[in-house]
């Protein structure tokens, strides 16, 4: 408390030299590595799915039974022509990696808007309005953390049939409770601030103090929340696939990779670890960038 | 009489992401055994922190560096941390924090926290340990003490936690006491009883005792040395009624003068021009020059030296002889205005409020007001005072038609609360809060919230809005580069500025307060008040004025009501009520409030 009042009549007596919010923001997003690391590789990924057609060598659907299952370059009989090999059909497989980005990247953003959408809607609600809404909307939750969730995608995209937007849909309708949860309990806290009495007694109405007070304050633990769902998407998307519901074949997704990789598994290993890797790389990444985010956007800035 | 503590050249600095802060600079401090020391200052002066360094209680990162800091001849920073928790920490020097609701752990039981200390140091068997804890209790006045052995903190109010917290500290016999603002989290007639309790103590057990606070009455009342700090560096000690009744430093004197006092016709308060400089370049010279009013070139130069003003009394400045000219007192510009009509009566208002525990738990029913008849006069000032609890907040929130009694009428300018508009309410009264670090959207600029009233009920366009933000801006006295900053840059004062000049933006005719300068410190609360009068004069305001501080009263009302456990116990004109309560309560109520009068030349002068 005492260090705090004195900083703030540092920012505002203007004679001393102080930061400016903007150059103390700077100084943090610098200064922090794990989030320089993440959003380097989140920025990196982005733009092989976007540029796939420029960077991929090969057609990923091209087929050529002659050089199946090709190791990469750096096996003795790999060829500077396949960098990291073919598959069992004999498609290049950096080329299917490249363009495997692109589902990963969709499926993960995809998914986690929609359950950005519908698990702040339902926690702006439950925690503004309270009362008997927030028991339904609290009932609702328990009932969604009680179903076994892939077990439901599965059987959900089984029924629907997969397509990608299908997969986007149902793995989206099923991660939204990490964002209902916390935001339900930050719009608790800010509800009793005085700033929304103040509001409510300047006559605004409770979407004016929702959309006007309330959300800009929840933005940056969406954010963070949206980051860390990325990359459960991707994972849940990848796991999907794996077990034959998700992406169909021939489209290139890491996850089918995986699936059909491991039949081959024992003596042509990298048809696994190749596409795992890049999961890793991305579902890591994303973390990295959120655990970063929350400690930018934190007031007290904790590795300031 | 024996040294007890002696602390030399203090200085604390504490590493922050944009630089050091030298948040303390050569404190020197002594004490003798069985004597009381007060340090004043506003937040941020140093004065916690200084505590917290004899405790080795800093914050990680922070670095103290005493040229001498002795205890009862031992030498405290040779001391290695082991041998300090065993030999110091406790037995020797106990500690009070401010916050009774926060500093009992409450999953254990009072019993169990309290013996546990002396146990553990094996210094009394469990079975001795309990009874001094049940003679402790019953001694700082906690009905049934054998009782409350067995249960746990959430049973007890503030003021008992506050007690127990201090039992618990008396537990290991410390020599020293240091009670950092013990009471500033409780109701006025508690912070009596406990304050009295710790004299009592002290007295009986010859304990030294340091009382930290930003209550100048209270230190006053209850120490025989006073050190004022200002932003970080001690600029005046000695005897406390030398320095509290005849000040020598321009800071003391001004900070006197910020204080409301119960004596006299109330009067403009003295404020303190500026705002605390930036402790991470503290300035070469003398650190209250920038504000002083008898500045000098020299003081700028190189720090002032100590200078006597009597026996046990001396003082950080220029001036060797201490400045005796004050200001004339200015009479208040909007005091004193008969109430007109009333414009917002609340007529048997009674309020409930029901909860339950868990799903399936039995119903529990509060009864926050209980049959209140109120009435605001158009032009008057009229205080709501009560302890927390009394339904203060409540019934204001009722007048404002933020929320529905569940009994009772409202009316607002002659028509029901209900009936009306948001914006029609909005456009006749606007609420100032007392917390102004959450009365303000974080995430807007000042511009923003200074407009946002107008952009709700849809007036004007951006260009007139803008200038309205100005002249609301101008009102309060906020200079106009801070419209595009950030709540988070400013200081509580400015904050509660920006809260007023929102609540202003619309022209509302009346305004309630609840509790606007409880969070603030003294200097900024005289600025506020002093606002809240030329406010008045200036645009003939009503205002609903909640507090808990029987001087602020006595400085604004012009109508008193006293609030009791839900009703309203008296009211009547603010001079008739503070000189002759006539109802018990509001007797107990002003005897128990910190008095801080008798300063007579002061007094003289105004």
């Amino acid at each position: 408390m005492t260090t705090t009042d004195i900083t703030l009549s540092a920012v505002e007596d203007g004679e001393t030299k102080a930061l400016t919010p903007g150059e103390i923001f700077r100084q943090r997003i610098f200064g922090h590595k794990g989030f320089l690391l993440g959003a380097g590789l989140i920025l990196l990924i982005v733009l092989v799915a976007i540029f796939a057609p420029l960077l991929a060598p090969h057609d990923p659907y091209a087929q050529s039974l002659s050089s199946r299952m090709l190791p990469p370059v750096w096996d003795d009989a790999g060829t500077w022509d396949h960098l990291l090999g073919t598959d069992q059909n004999g498609r290049d497989y950096l080329s299917r990696l490249i363009y495997g980005t692109r589902v990963s990247i969709t499926i993960g953003i995809g998914a986690a808007t929609v359950g950005l959408f519908i698990g702040v809607t339902l926690g702006v609600i439950a925690g503004y309005f309270g009362g008997w809404l927030d028991h339904a909307i609290s009932f609702l939750l328990t009932a969604q953390l009680a179903l076994p969730g892939l077990l439901l995608a599965m059987a959900l995209v089984f029924i629907i049939g997969p397509s990608i937007w299908v997969v986007i849909g149902i793995v989206g309708v099923l991660h939204w409770t990490y964002y209902l949860v916390v935001t339900r309990a930050a719009t608790q806290r800010i509800r009793s601030q005085d700033f929304i009495a103040a509001a409510a007694a300047s006559g605004a109405s409770s979407r004016q103090i929702i959309w006007h007070e309330i959300l800009p304050n929840l933005l940056s633990s969406i954010i963070v929340i949206f980051t860390f769902e990325l990359g459960i998407a991707i994972l849940a998307e990848s796991s999907l696939s794996f077990l034959g519901v998700g992406i169909q074949p021939p489209t290139p997704s890491w996850g089918l990779m995986i699936a059909e990789g491991k039949q081959a598994m024992f003596y042509r290993p990298w048809l696994v670890i190749l596409p795992g890797i890049c999961l890793f790389l991305l579902v890591i990444g994303a973390n990295l960038m959120g655990d970063g985010l929350r400690d930018i956007t934190s007031p007290e800035g904790r590795n300031g | 009489m024996s040294t007890l503590l002696d602390i030399r050249n203090l200085s604390i600095s504490l590493k922050l992401p944009d630089g050091t802060l030298h948040a303390v600079r050569d404190v020197s401090l002594s004490l003798d055994r069985g004597q009381s020391l007060g340090i004043v200052g506003e937040s941020g002066s140093g004065k916690s922190l200084s505590a917290l360094a004899l405790m080795r209680l800093l914050p990680r990162g922070a670095e103290c560096r005493p040229t001498r800091m002795a205890f009862d001849g031992q030498d405290l920073p040779a001391m290695p941390d082991a041998a300090f928790a065993h030999e110091i920490a406790g037995p020797r020097i106990g500690m009070i924090f401010q916050e009774p609701m926060t500093s009992l752990n409450p999953v254990y039981t009072i019993g169990r926290q309290m013996t546990e200390a002396a146990v553990a140091r094996g210094m009394l068997s469990g079975s001795q340990a309990r009874k001094k804890a049940i003679d402790l209790l019953d001694r700082v006045g906690i009905p049934d003490p054998a009782g409350r052995m067995s249960q746990y903190p959430h049973q007890m109010s503030g003021g008992q936690r506050q007690r127990v917290m201090i039992a618990m500290t008396l537990m290991l016999d410390p020599d020293l006491l240091i009670a950092d603002e013990p009471t500033t989290a409780l109701d006025v007639t508690v912070q009596a009883q406990i304050l009295d309790l710790l004299d009592g103590l002290r007295r009986e057990r010859q304990m030294g005792m340091i009382l930290i606070s930003h209550d100048l009455a209270v230190v006053a009342e209850r120490t025989d040395h006073v050190a004022v700090m200002y932003a970080g560096e001690v600029i005046e000690q000695g005897a406390a009624a030398a320095v509290l009744r005849a000040p020598a430093h321009p800071y003391t004197q001004s900070l006197l003068q910020a204080i409301p006092t119960m004596g006299a016709d109330p009067a403009r308060l003295g404020a303190i021009p500026g705002t605390v400089p930036s402790l991470m370049h503290p300035p070469t010279g003398c650190i209250f020059a920038p504000r002083c009013g008898y500045r000098r070139p020299d003081c700028t130069s190189a720090r002032p030296p100590v200078q006597q003003a009597g026996a046990v009394h001396d003082y950080r400045c220029v001036l060797s002889d201490p400045p005796t000219a004050r200001p004339p007192a200015q009479p208040l510009a909007g005091h004193g205005v008969a109430g007109g009509e009333p414009v917002i009566a609340a007529s048997h208002v009674t309020q409930l409020f029901q909860s339950r525990k868990g799903l399936f738990g039995p119903k529990r029913e509060i009864r926050a007001l209980d049959d209140v008849s109120l009435a605001l006069r158009r032009g008057e000032t009229l205080a709501l005072i009560g302890e927390s609890g009394s339904g203060k907040s409540t019934l204001a929130r009722i007048m404002l038609g933020l929320a529905l009694p569940t009994s009772g009428e409202v009316t607002m300018l002659g028509r029901p609360v209900a009936e009306l508009t948001g914006t029609e309410r909005a456009s006749f009264v606007q609420p100032v809060f007392q917390d102004p670090y959450s009365s303000l959207n974080p995430r807007r600029r000042l511009a923003e919230i200074i407009a946002r009233p107008l952009v709700l009920r849809g007036e004007g366009d951006s260009v007139s809005r803008a200038r309205s933000v100005e002249q609301a801006m101008d009102l309060v006295r906020l200079p106009k580069r801070l419209l595009h900053t950030y709540p988070s840059q400013l200081s509580g004062g400015q904050r509660q500025r920006v809260a007023i000049a929102r609540a202003l933006v619309t022209r509302p005719e009346a305004l309630v307060c609840d509790e606007p300068t409880s969070a603030l410190d003294v200097s900024v609360q005289a600025q506020i008040l002093n606002l809240l009068d030329e406010l008045r004069a200036e645009m003939g305001l009503t205002c609903l004025f909640i507090t808990h501080d029987m001087a602020v009263v006595h400085q604004i009302a012009d109508r008193v009501a006293v609030m009791y456990q839900g009703r309203i116990v008296e009211e009547g004109n603010a001079r008739d009520v503070l000189s002759r309560p006539a109802n018990d309560y509001t007797q107990r109520l002003l005897a128990a409030a910190p008095r801080f009068d008798a300063m007579p030349e002061m007094e003289a002068a105004r």
